[in-house]
């Protein structure tokens, strides 16, 4: 029986022609070159092929020298984010099939400096992250005695667990708005993490977090575009994090 | 001082000025008609009569700190740099004395007959 219905399943499953789409690929090297520039090439496509596929096809048969970051491809590691038709996405996780475009144009995400291509430098975002103290804070220890482990319920798991799906991609810095003029803002990305440590009713670092975070140009510098929760790819809501951490700030939260 | 204590009083004096500002445009509009209100013996008269002076200044000094720490704010993210963020805080408060000083002394001149 279970034999027939996979036949079935593979007989209905449709297998798509080989068509082709131009990439655009942003070029720019900031050693040589004056200005990006865009280079197209034709690159067949199957109802499957991700732009990470593509990008990298074309490194492999018709231009070796473009620069892209990637490794897991399968939006766990965070590193193949560019800017894919004016979004920031990442590219293992866009299939081209379904952006339903003749032209795919793949950019460097906007509001870091751009290495090469399409590798963008995330040094400030990660020093941006380590300043909100990423991790939990507190006198004892789970290995340390008489204690064991921090017993959670459910609910106050809930209170932080979408937060802790980011891979610090940096999408969402790319997409604030704030940060395309301000060099010193905190960015989403590390101010959703400060909300997920002190929403984490384990952690006593609430004070020293949320003082890091009070400062000019920290969290109260969000407009609430929002455009951070739209492109994020593990479907963390930063914009939410930061308007409850304007609470803590304003005496309405605990 | 914190961010979060200015943005506490940049909500706090939005906050104060609409209802002020309400307050201000109900008499406009209820003690006569609005054209009328900005004759100069009308304006005089309003400055003469003290509980809507002190109004006045209010609405003067919510709208003078509000604006200008929102100018701050605009100014701190169009450009960083530890000499130019602290021009703008200390422009900003400067400028914001000034111009409460220039609006009391004209709300107090009217008030005491000076004109």
């Amino acid at each position: 029986m279970s034999e027939t219905t996979f036949a079935e399943e593979q007989s209905s499953t449709e297998v798509s022609s080989s068509k082709t789409v131009t990439l655009r690929i942003a070029k720019f090297n900031p050693d040589h070159d004056s200005g990006q520039q865009f280079v197209d090439f034709k690159v067949p496509y199957e109802r499957w092929t991700t732009v990470l596929d593509a990008v990298l096809d074309v490194k492999k048969h018709l231009d070796h020298s473009v620069a892209v970051r990637y490794s897991c491809r399968q939006a766990s590691c965070g590193s193949c984010g560019m800017k894919i038709n004016g979004r920031p996405r990442l590219a293992c996780f866009t299939k081209i099939s379904e952006l339903n475009s003749d032209v795919v144009t793949v950019e460097p995400m906007n509001n870091y400096p751009i290495i090469r291509d399409l590798v963008v430098k995330l040094d400030q975002m990660f020093e941006n992250h380590k300043k909100v103290q990423p991790f939990l804070l507190r006198e004892d220890s789970e290995i340390t005695g008489p204690t064991k482990e921090f017993n959670q319920t459910p609910e106050q798991l809930e209170e932080y667990i979408q937060f802790a799906n980011c891979i610090k991609c940096g999408l969402c810095n790319s997409a604030c708005p704030t940060m395309a003029t301000d060099s010193s803002f905190l960015g989403p990305q590390a101010l959703g993490q400060a909300y997920r440590y002190v929403a984490d009713n384990r952690d006593k670092g609430k004070n020293s977090r949320l003082k890091i975070i009070d400062d000019s140009h920290g969290i109260w510098r969000c407009h609430f575009a929002g455009s951070c929760s739209q492109v994020c790819p593990k479907g963390v809501d930063p914009a939410m994090g930061i308007q409850f951490l304007r609470g803590y700030l304003l005496g309405f939260r605990k | 001082m914190r961010e979060s204590t200015i943005m506490k009083i940049h909500y706090a004096t939005a906050l104060g000025a609409v209802v002020l500002v309400a307050v201000h445009v109900l008499f406009r509009i209820t003690m006569g008609s609005f054209s009328g209100s900005l004759e100069y013996e009308q304006v005089l008269a309003n400055y003469k009569f003290v509980p809507y002076a002190v109004m006045l200044e209010l609405i003067l000094v919510l709208l003078s700190v509000h604006g200008f720490n929102g100018l701050r704010v605009i100014l701190l993210e169009l450009k960083q740099g530890r000499s130019y963020e602290k021009a703008v805080t200390y422009g900003c408060i400067a400028g914001m004395t000034c111009l409460v000083a220039f609006g009391s002394r004209t709300i107090l001149m009217a008030s005491m007959g000076m004109t």
